[in-house]
């Protein structure tokens, strides 16, 4: 997938199909298309074999409980470790600024000094080694808790209670565009007025609010209305990250020989258009980094049977 | 077999992603199937009520702001008001400083405000116990700052004549706080109701057995706020205003002499004042006589 592709995909278009499918990949569809009964067998044989584990899901939890701790716990136990919340912080001194917030502070007070930019610079540079959106699914509380909601909502889908109604993810894009806009021409920063994230993270280090009813409102819309809306179709943090990863070599890894097709990997997925390769014939390469959409969260390569998904980073396999 | 081309292609294709999306490359796009049309129209219809729902939702956060219903104090250095709201990136790393816990984080009622640090001055003042307005220091949006850029607006009788002195610093090399406008400026609402107008004294709790503001009685510990309750008082005249304050000449008790040859009292605020609020806070009565107006600009009359 091209880089222009990527981006466009991310911004809310439709996935298209590869233009051009290398000879290797070409061959590796084509065989698996000439040996089904061989082919039904290999899958039956991995199925058998596969080990149901919860590895990335648990270890993501683990890093996101953690990061938020710690800003609590800085502030409650007075350690000073991250003092501030996910907006802004200071690890160890070092300042640290949300891009989205650097963003819509930056675009409402048209004054930048010296810390908010070093901070924004250091975030930066950290979020293109790790990976962009990870931060979504790594370090936001929100979607942690919109995960367990997630999962009540598919209960619900499951015994036919409610459906799923999807939104157009260019949506994300205006959202992104109207709130840069609201900050530069109205001078406040609108966004963080509704920003879950920023309203949880700062009721999780200064105690509740009557904001958490807001956050409980999009939880409530998710379960009976629209899966993950907040972050599929809204979040605007979700598409600056998304540019971040865009130039990221942390990724998931797409590996077309290892690939049943099933496409276990789609149902789990935030952001299941990333995952548009995976489908029968799409794939243009043997392996397929996936898309700058993509939360790193790890739930497709720990759903995929046949290792078929992997956490990559670009270019190290040529270095080690 | 290697020429790019769907006739070629010898591959599966999906048949949802056929209907679904244009089709390969070289081949005419197909129109979609009317269901799916139908289908795309109504996520149209929806995505478009999703856009204005929220925008429409987030934009309720004028209200509060347009309508000042809240007038808040703000912490040490603050910009001006607008500029504030839009610098100020809702971090609290300026209530982690604060060693008496002065500053809060407003809510939701705050609109815009949401996330936005304040002074609740009758309840817990800030005393400057940090005694180098850590807040300022602690703020990485310049939001709250020692020096603001020329380009931002400055009104007349804010700015301090002089740095201000903070009396526990006062025999210190360098006595003065890093404070260059104030916050506010105390006046005293309440003249009828004030103990010193009337002639009275206070004996005890300042603020009651249940209050749980702090202090910094320099004469106690020089470095660690007390609660108010822990600190009776016992004063012939009430004068608490004026002599908690931590600046110097920020406000005096006023002597004179009536008609009747009867001496009166009055608190009165002087040029230096900051607006911090610590004599709103220790102020005994039910409802403080003396308060901090938020932003307000020190006039010679």
């Amino acid at each position: 997938m091209s880089q222009l592709e990527a981006l466009r995909v991310l911004f809310g278009a439709a996935p298209q199909k590869p233009p051009v499918i290398s000879p290797a990949a070409r061959q590796v569809h084509s065989l698996k298309r000439m040996t089904k009964a061989d082919f039904a067998a290999l899958k039956q044989h991995a199925h058998d074999h596969q080990l149901v584990n919860h590895k990335w899901r648990n270890r993501r939890w683990l890093v996101l409980i953690l990061v938020n701790l710690l800003f609590t716990f800085s502030f409650w136990l007075d350690i000073q470790m991250l003092e501030g919340s996910l907006t802004a912080s200071r690890f160890v001194g070092f300042h640290l600024i949300d891009l989205n917030s650097a963003l819509q502070v930056m675009l409402a007070h048209k004054h930048v000094i010296v810390n908010l930019f070093i901070g924004t610079v250091t975030v930066f540079v950290l979020w293109v080694a790790l990976g962009g959106r990870s931060f979504c699914s790594w370090v936001c509380p929100y979607h942690l808790v919109a995960e367990w909601f997630e999962w009540l909502h598919l209960q619900l889908v499951a015994k036919k209670r409610v459906s799923d109604h999807e939104f157009h993810r260019g949506a994300r894009s205006i959202f992104w565009l109207v709130f840069s806009l609201l900050a530069l021409l109205s001078g406040y920063t609108v966004f963080e007025t509704i920003s879950p994230t920023g309203i949880l993270s700062r009721a999780l280090i200064y105690g509740p609010s009557l904001a958490l009813g807001w956050v409980l409102v999009l939880l409530v819309f998710e379960v009976v209305y629209s899966r993950r809306a907040w972050c599929r179709y809204v979040c605007p943090i979700g598409l600056t990250y998304g540019i971040v990863g865009a130039v990221s070599p942390l990724r998931i890894e797409y590996r077309l020989e290892n690939c049943f097709h099933e496409g276990d990997c789609r149902k789990v997925c935030l952001v299941p258009h990333v995952l548009d390769v995976v489908i029968k014939g799409r794939a243009a390469e043997l392996r397929e980094p996936i898309g700058p959409d993509c939360t790193r969260c790890g739930l497709c390569v720990d759903v995929c049977p046949s290792g078929a998904l992997v956490f990559s980073v670009k270019g190290l396999d040529r270095l080690l | 077999m290697n020429q790019p081309g769907k006739d070629q292609s010898g591959v599966d294709l999906d048949p949802a992603a056929a209907t679904n999306e244009s089709a390969a490359p070289g081949g005419a796009k197909r129109s979609p199937a009317p269901v799916r049309r139908q289908a795309n129209r109504r996520r149209f219809i929806r995505s478009a009520f999703l856009v204005g729902g929220v925008l429409g939702l987030a934009m309720l956060g004028y209200v509060p702001v347009a309508s000042a219903r809240k007038a808040r104090l703000r912490p040490p250095g603050a910009l001006e008001e607008s500029d504030f709201l839009s610098s100020c990136i809702k971090c609290g790393q300026c209530v982690q400083v604060c060693p008496v816990a002065a500053i809060k984080l407003d809510d939701l009622d705050a609109g815009f405000g949401l996330g936005v640090p304040y002074i609740d001055a009758r309840r817990q003042a800030c005393d400057f116990s940090c005694d180098a307005v850590q807040c300022i220091l602690a703020c990485p949006t310049g939001s709250l700052t020692y020096k603001k850029p020329a380009t931002l607006p400055t009104r007349p009788g804010m700015p301090l004549a002089r740095a201000p002195v903070l009396k526990a610093k006062e025999k210190d090399a360098e006595p003065t706080l890093n404070l260059r406008e104030r916050i506010g400026l105390a006046r005293l609402a309440r003249p009828e109701t004030c103990l010193a107008v009337q002639g009275k004294g206070f004996r005890g709790q300042a603020r009651g057995a249940d209050f749980t503001g702090r202090l910094r009685y320099s004469a106690i510990d020089r470095w660690r706020p007390i609660a108010v309750r822990e600190h009776p008082y016992e004063r012939d005249i009430c004068d608490l205003c004026v002599s908690e304050c931590p600046i110097k000449d920020a406000i005096h008790l006023q002597e004179t002499i009536g008609p009747d040859g009867q001496k009166h009292y009055r608190p009165q605020v002087l040029e230096q004042c900051v607006g911090c609020g610590v004599c709103e806070m220790i102020c005994p009565l039910e409802t403080a006589a003396i308060v901090v107006d938020q932003r307000a600009a020190w006039s010679a009359g």
